[in-house]
């Protein structure tokens, strides 16, 4: 194998590099025994969020299991970028079926597995967030309400990227997508459509809920062993930048992920039985601008003159999130 | 053990005895009167050994039963009609993955106009989903194909629908000999799948394939249905040495022999047909009936082989192709290429309207005496009055509107 060198990075104010940590609180990922389920080879874009968010996902998910857990996948970028005929980049038994259909399979495998006594064997299923909080909805309900023993995650990155980038349930007001164009009077995707899939979740009841983003993979590690030490239904929404439906350099991706978190844009945050137990509180709070200008998404709002009215709105929605989930430390408000 | 019993209980108790791992299944008439009784045979702990979901949509039940069985385990469910289309999708799905599942079709009319009663545009319109269809003519029959269907199933990794007339059987109380439990499990093992999600030999399942493959993986599901025309009638052989009973096979062949007319039609029909059958050759015509048990794959060479003599081949059938005419007729005039034999297309019993012993004598009569012409869809019993009025409708430059609201409007004055 050829050398390679190792370049220490100093990654921000909020994140102590791996090396820094004491081994135990290292990161599934930096561990030498990390099983590598969604292996090398694929062929996401680069800076892929999906990508990265569904390896911790599923290594992390392994390491809890010891390794005795099955994968259904719902179409998407995600199955089609690991899966490409006569190739597979999955190191765990995984099933494909439809787009629209996930939850119900992953339910299936999960009445087999108690059928034959092997509920020793776990069951997490995956999909974009077209496959679960548009065409997959109803199966999803079906299978919160049935509390079927199965982690359900949701990689958002806010539309139909497999398809070419198309509006999805999940993608923001005026965000530009292939059919929501940065036309006419309302620019991009309109406000008031859509849906937190999360808190629908929680209306369920499930044991967990969860959401995090790929900007903190130590949280969305501990997120991902909690769901596993609990049964029933279970679900993680994580927000997962997509650097070719977003418009913004690959190398972005991460910081994106922090800036929708810190500007309050995307509450990240954990319930119970439909009871919120924690949150994470914004470290700095930063205006949505930040958030929003390095993404060609957005680009519409910001030219000469620009839509600073478009830009009010979506300050006063993340307002609104940081108040509705207490998203701000005491000292800070 | 016979007993006087309706075709619903009939069949889920041979279900049972089937020992299903899993059953997902979702309401709709005439089906639920299986899934109510299978889910209190789960209950009551009569079944063991079976989760019972209680899914959300036939949708939800068709992925159920495709998770489960890529599982590895004996998987069931039911529907009818509207939630055999709303099941499309996966269907396809569960026969391009080569997954055994089971589902009975309580076969019924798909709307619009609604309709909750028989006919057969249900499962005729699934006829391209790589499905194994097979068709019950009685309550016996039905009971019997589903033990059949599982070993034909699981041998060939396709799923079997077994066909059986909404409400003519499911809701019918007719006596049924049930299979004892030793006897079933004598003839239908448990399931030993080739392949299954399993972490000691992880598989990936369902993969994208390209223009490179596609057309041989196509070929070769092609294939396998071809190969269930050899297991068919050896399945249905071994069930009858060991039942002591026929049921099943390819086609059922009724008073052939010299028969210049053949009757050829699918599912519970098939018993008006033979009585009027009966009843004619006591009067000395040459007539018989050719039952089709199983549709999908299409038994081409025995349909061909069981027509060979006759000169008028009548297809009573309960559906058709708009447009087009006849479903099942097409298949025939496949099997009788090169032959003489002319085909008469007819639909019947749509939507649940009652197919008469009169009906059918005055429709034989009409094809001996030449008032029928061959290869034009012909529907039984039509209220021609009806239809014309209908289509006499004065032309007034604006559309016709839907002719059903026509019907009701104009019935109800
Ligand atoms: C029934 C059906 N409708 C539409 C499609 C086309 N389709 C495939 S993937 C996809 C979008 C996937 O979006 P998402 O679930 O968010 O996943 P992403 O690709 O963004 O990761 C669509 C519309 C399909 N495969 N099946
Ligand atoms: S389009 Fe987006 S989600 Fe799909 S592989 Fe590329 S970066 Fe990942
Ligand atoms: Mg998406």
């Amino acid at each position: 194998m050829a050398f390679q060198e190792i370049k220490l990075y100093q990654t921000g104010t909020f994140v102590a590099g791996n090396r820094l940590l004491d081994p135990a609180q290292r990161t599934v990922q930096a561990r030498t025994g990390r099983s590598n389920t969604l292996t090398s080879g694929h062929r996401a874009c680069r800076g892929c969020g999906e990508a990265l968010g569904a390896r911790y996902v599923l290594d992390a998910a392994m390491r809890v299991t010891k390794g005795s857990m099955v994968a259904v996948n719902s179409t998407g970028c995600l199955e089609v970028f690991t899966t490409p005929y006569p190739e597979s980049s999955w190191q765990l038994p995984w099933l494909h079926s439809l787009f629209g259909n996930g939850p119900a399979v992953a339910s299936g495998v999960a009445a087999a597995l108690k059928a034959k006594g092997r509920e020793d064997i776990r069951v997490v299923a995956q999909a974009g967030d077209g496959g679960t909080v548009d065409i997959g909805f109803g199966t999803l309900s079906g299978m919160f309400e049935r509390n079927d023993d199965v982690l359900f995650v949701c990689y958002d990155n806010q539309g139909y990227m497999n398809t070419g980038v198309q509006r999805s349930g999940a993608t923001p007001p005026a965000a530009r997508t292939a059919n929501t164009k940065a036309l006419g009077a309302e620019p991009g995707n309109v406000f008031g459509q859509g849906k937190f899939a999360p808190l629908i979740a929680m209306a369920h009841e499930i044991p967990y809920v969860a959401t995090a983003t790929v900007a903190d993979l130590h949280d969305l590690e501990a997120k991902v062993e909690t769901a596993m030490g609990m049964r029933g239904a279970r679900y993680l929404h994580v927000l997962v930048p997509c650097p070719l439906g977003w418009g913004a350099d690959s190398s972005e991706t991460i910081r994106l992920a922090r800036l929708a978190k810190e500007s309050g844009i995307f509450p990240v945050f954990e319930a119970e039985q439909g009871d919120v137990t924690a949150v994470s509180k914004l470290r700095r709070q930063v205006p949505v601008t930040e958030y929003l200008r390095p993404q060609k998404r957005y680009a519409h709002l910001f030219g000469d003159p620009g839509r600073p009215d478009i830009v009010e709105r979506l300050q006063a929605r993340a307002d609104r999130t940081i108040a509705r989930f207490g998203l701000l430390s005491e000292g800070d408000r | 053990m016979r007993s006087q019993i309706e075709g619903s209980q009939a069949v889920a108790q041979a279900i049972a005895r089937c020992r299903p791992q899993v059953i997902a299944a979702y309401p709709i008439s005439p089906q639920t009167h299986i899934v109510e009784s299978l889910s209190d045979l789960v209950r009551t702990g009569d079944l063991e050994g079976c989760e019972y979901l209680m899914v959300e949509s036939e949708f939800g039940a068709m992925s159920a039963c495709i998770g489960a069985a890529a599982a590895g385990t004996r998987t069931y469910t039911a529907t009818s009609s509207q939630g055999l289309l709303f099941m499309a999708e996966a269907l396809f799905n569960a026969s391009g993955l080569g997954l055994p599942t089971v589902m009975t079709v309580a076969n019924r009319a798909i709307g619009a106009p609604i309709n909750i009663w028989n006919d057969h545009s249900d499962t005729m319109a699934m006829r391209d989903s790589g499905w194994i269809q097979l068709y019950a003519e009685s309550n016996q029959e039905a009971a019997d194909l589903h033990l059949q269907a599982f070993r034909l199933a699981e041998q060939l990794e396709l799923p079997v629908m077994v066909c059986m007339d909404g409400f003519v059987l499911t809701h019918a109380f007719e006596p049924v000999d049930l299979p004892e439990q030793a006897d079933v499990d004598a003839y239908l093992p448990p399931r030993v799948p080739r392949q299954a999600l399993d972490p000691e030999e992880p598989m990936t399942i369902g993969a994208m394939v390209g223009p490179e493959a596609f057309t041989e993986v196509r070929y070769l599901m092609h294939a396998k249905q071809a190969a269930a025309l050899d297991i068919i009638p050896t399945l249905a052989s071994e069930f009858e040495e060991r039942f002591g009973r026929s049921s099943g096979g390819l086609v059922r062949p009724y008073r052939l022999d010299g028969a210049e007319i053949v009757v050829v039609a699918l599912g519970s029909i098939l018993g008006t047909i033979q009585d009027v059958v009966d009843t004619l050759r006591e009067e000395g015509v040459p007539i018989g009936v050719l039952g089709i048990g199983c549709f999908r794959p299409w038994p081409e060479e025995e349909v061909r082989a069981a027509l060979a003599s006759a000169r008028q081949v009548l297809v009573v059938e309960r559906s058709f192709a708009p447009g087009v005419g006849g479903i099942v007729s097409r298949d025939v005039r496949l099997s009788l290429n090169g032959l003489a034999a002319e085909v008469f297309e007819v639909a019947a019993g749509l939507g649940g309207r009652p197919v008469t012993r009169e009906s059918l004598r005055r429709l034989i009569a009409d094809v001996r005496e030449g008032r029928m012409p061959a290869n034009t869809l012909h529907f039984l019993d039509l209220d021609t009055q009806v239809v014309q009025r209908e289509l006499r409708r004065p032309g007034t430059g604006v559309p016709p509107g839907p002719h059903v609201d026509h019907l009701t409007r104009e019935s109800g004055r």
